[in-house]
């Protein structure tokens, strides 16, 4: 197994891919290996981004970039059972579920696959050498890696991470689910990289989550892209619920053809530090993307949501909304940009951002803002930040309800409206239950942290009418 | 036996500004009293004070229930001691719903009883029979608490989470506004039905109104911050032919 130890610098990381460049493109078609040189080339101009950047001017990568990290250039020999390690919250939840351990896909018979109607689904390392015309016309052409430093390092070192092809008119109606898992005694540095194509007419629901067993050290810098073709429709669910010592990167983009539909719901249950980017590039007339999130912070996390949504052409809509309860001493961002081209008339934009602070030392910094440049234009924008509101916490004690229960109450009111949005009943009860376990703090990082004990047990108040 | 509601002497300010200037009442099980008077005067206040409301400051006297000192007892407690306020302006509260609301409410004052709490199909029941009770068709219950229900609808709801919770002592704060007349007779219906002899009410109005159908023991007058005047109901009807300008001129006397 090809390893290595080091603090993750700007200088370090670059003699360490010349040191491992063997390795790191084994598995390379040569328009891969082109990539990875220019995007090293990228991140040796950006390096890893700082506070005197506009949009980095409220997260900071310095203590996450202070311990050494162990990174890995080829897989791990001994491939545990997926069963007995995973433990997603939303499991027996009907999926085709696709495993990564560590950075490496795990799979039990092979390692990509084509089945009867087409689709191709597995890993993506694989996927170079046996699908390289897919690769050649789609890998690396919407990451942006000449100012997005980290997108250009995950470009210059992913070496695997999960590939989805969904041809024309092939509607996929189990969702698909890929659980990202890090789970190792050691302090871990990974770069996984997923690629999703849908052809014309077809429709995919992908639900990708982030979790963690061992509470090492972590940094995730992940990249995802994604192509929704014609009058096709994703709808994309990230569940992430990592301890509180990992650092999770994410840029997601997503382009959209001509009536196509996007649903991304961003869910963030627990993490050290989470940088969540999504670039949504509305580049065909009749195509919406509807972009929701909902985090849950406390102690000393920090949640960082920047949302970019670009409206290329005329007659598209988007519409955002992203949640937010910060407890603690955990601190929030959301940055959301609206751009309207030139051209782009009769766009309609809605953006809101609803945040309520538990304490006085939470923190959060909303800034929403629009760039429009059409003059027939319908946008909108609201952020707010408040405390629960203390009539009704006063109304439901008068009722008998204990302080605890009375805000779990006005806080699941808050937060269920974002799992409300989600189009799958089975997944949408998951998050819902996930939702009020996350908040009475019965999520199973929860159980297994020492910091946060459960004091006095809350009694049950969820009664589904649907189930009686 | 101790009186269910004591007040003695009590003094009530907000901000500095005093609301409550000496006040003394006392409600014994079984009893309903009407506190009447123009607005103004702390009726309300009163109410709030008794429910626990911690926005005002009790600055002399005391109030007892069940011999016990209230003040102090957080106002989860003193609900599950037995003490309802029925709201004058329920609060609305988007994404709860009605069967959370009053199930967790339910289960927690069992829990303090040291009851089991029910099971669903138990608590629905008890629902179906509370709703039958207070006359609410609508599957109200299934909504959030009080968003986008009519003033007459909200007041009922007050009415059948009384009827949930079957408290020892009601104050229902100002019921009767902004009712209707068969609304007005749905809440005094309610309240008539939950009447028995080892429960009270304390009903604040500004009308007689009310008083025809929910028949109270006493009625007395609250006026610039004290009771001014108690009688039996029929105090109440000469309160309305004479109007409250005749209590002023008693006063001045």
């Amino acid at each position: 197994m090809k390893s290595a130890n080091l603090v993750p610098g700007k200088e370090q990381l670059i003699s360490l891919f010349e040191q491992f460049r063997e390795d790191i493109c084994s598995n390379d078609i040569p328009c891969i290996s082109e990539l990875r040189t220019k995007a090293l080339k990228s991140f040796s101009a950006t390096g890893f981004p700082t506070r005197e950047i506009e949009e980095w001017k409220n997260t900071s990568l310095i203590n996450s970039l202070v311990p050494a990290y162990n990174f890995y250039f080829s897989p791990f020999e001994k491939k545990p059972d997926i069963d007995t390690i995973f433990r997603c919250e939303i499991h027996n939840f009907e999926t085709d579920l696709f495993t990564q351990l560590n950075g490496w896909y795990l799979y039990k018979q092979s390692p990509v696959t084509r089945f009867e109607n087409g689709v191709i689904a597995g890993s993506l390392s694989a996927a170079f050498k046996a699908y390289p015309e897919l690769i050649k016309k789609y890998y690396g052409k919407i990451a942006e890696t000449e100012k997005n430093g980290l997108t250009a390092l995950n470009t210059a070192f992913a070496q695997d991470g999960i590939f989805i092809y969904v041809p024309d008119n092939v509607v996929i109606e189990k969702p698909i689910q890929m659980v990202n898992i890090v789970d190792i005694d050691e302090s871990i540095f990974l770069q996984p990289r997923n690629l999703i194509i849908l052809g014309k007419n077809s429709k995919l629901t992908f639900v990708y989550c982030d979790d963690s067993i061992k509470h090492e050290t972590s940094f995730i810098n992940s990249c995802t892209e994604n192509f929704i073709g014609e009058n096709a429709s994703l709808d994309f669910y990230k569940m992430q619920n990592k301890d509180s010592r990992s650092t999770v990167i994410t840029n997601n983009y997503f382009k959209l053809e001509k009536n196509s539909n996007l649903i991304s719901n961003t869910l963030t249950f627990n993490g050290g530090l989470i940088r969540n980017e999504s670039y949504v590039s509305l580049s065909g007339s009749g195509s919406d993307a509807k972009v929701y999130g909902l985090y849950l912070v406390d102690r000393e996390q920090h949640v960082d949501n920047q949302i970019y949504v670009d409206h290329m052409v005329p007659e598209t809509t988007s519409y955002e909304q992203f949640k937010g309860i910060i407890d603690d001493n955990a601190s929030a961002v959301f940055n959301g940009h609206i751009h309207v081209c030139r051209d782009a008339q009769h766009t309609e934009a809605y953006q809101s951002n609803k945040n309520i602070l538990l304490t006085d030392t939470a923190r959060v910094t909303t800034k929403p803002f629009l760039e429009i440049y059409a003059d027939d234009v319908k946008c909108s924008h609201g952020a707010t930040v408040g405390q629960l509101d203390p009539e009704a916490l006063f109304y439901l004690k008068s009722r008998g309800i204990c302080d605890r229960n009375a805000k779990m109450l006005l806080m699941y009111a808050f937060a269920g409206e974002i799992a409300t949005k989600i189009n799958i009943g089975v997944l949408r009860e998951r998050i819902d239950a996930m939702i009020v376990k996350r908040l009475k703090g019965e999520l199973s990082i929860c159980d297994q942290c020492v910091l946060h004990c459960k004091e006095n047990e809350a009694i049950n108040f969820e009664i589904d009418l649907s189930k009686i | 036996m101790d009186p269910l509601l004591e007040i003695k002497n009590l003094k009530v300010s907000i901000n500095n500004k005093k609301i409550i200037k000496g006040l003394d009442l006392v409600v014994n099980a079984g009893e309903v009293h009407a506190i009447m008077g123009p607005n103004g005067t702390g009726k309300s206040t009163l109410a709030s004070v008794i429910a626990g409301r911690d926005v005002f400051t009790v600055t002399e006297g005391e109030i007892l229930f069940k011999g016990k000192d209230l003040l102090g007892i957080p106002v989860e407690t003193r609900s599950r001691e037995g003490i309802f306020l029925g709201f004058q302006y329920p609060v609305e509260i988007p994404g709860v719903s009605m069967t959370n609301f009053m199930k967790t409410a339910v289960d927690e004052h069992r829990k303090y009883k040291g009851l089991p709490s029910l099971s669903a199909p138990e608590f629905l029941k008890l629902m179906e029979e509370k709703k039958k009770m207070v006359e609410i068709q609508s599957n109200l219950t299934n909504r959030s608490v009080n968003e986008g229900f009519s003033g007459g609808e909200k007041k009922r709801n007050e009415i059948f989470q009384m009827a949930m919770l079957e408290p020892t002592l009601a104050i229902l704060d100002e019921t009767d506004s902004g009712l209707d007349i068969d609304a007005l007779k749905v809440v005094a219906n309610g309240v008539n039905k939950l009447r028995r002899k080892d429960n009270a009410f304390v009903v604040i109005t500004h009308y007689q109104r009310l008083l025809d159908y929910i028949v109270p023991d006493f009625v007395h007058v609250l006026f610039e911050g004290r009771i001014v005047k108690s009688g039996t109901k029929e105090l109440a009807l000469e309160l309305e032919s004479k109007g409250y300008e005749w209590i002023k001129q008693e006063l001045e006397k």
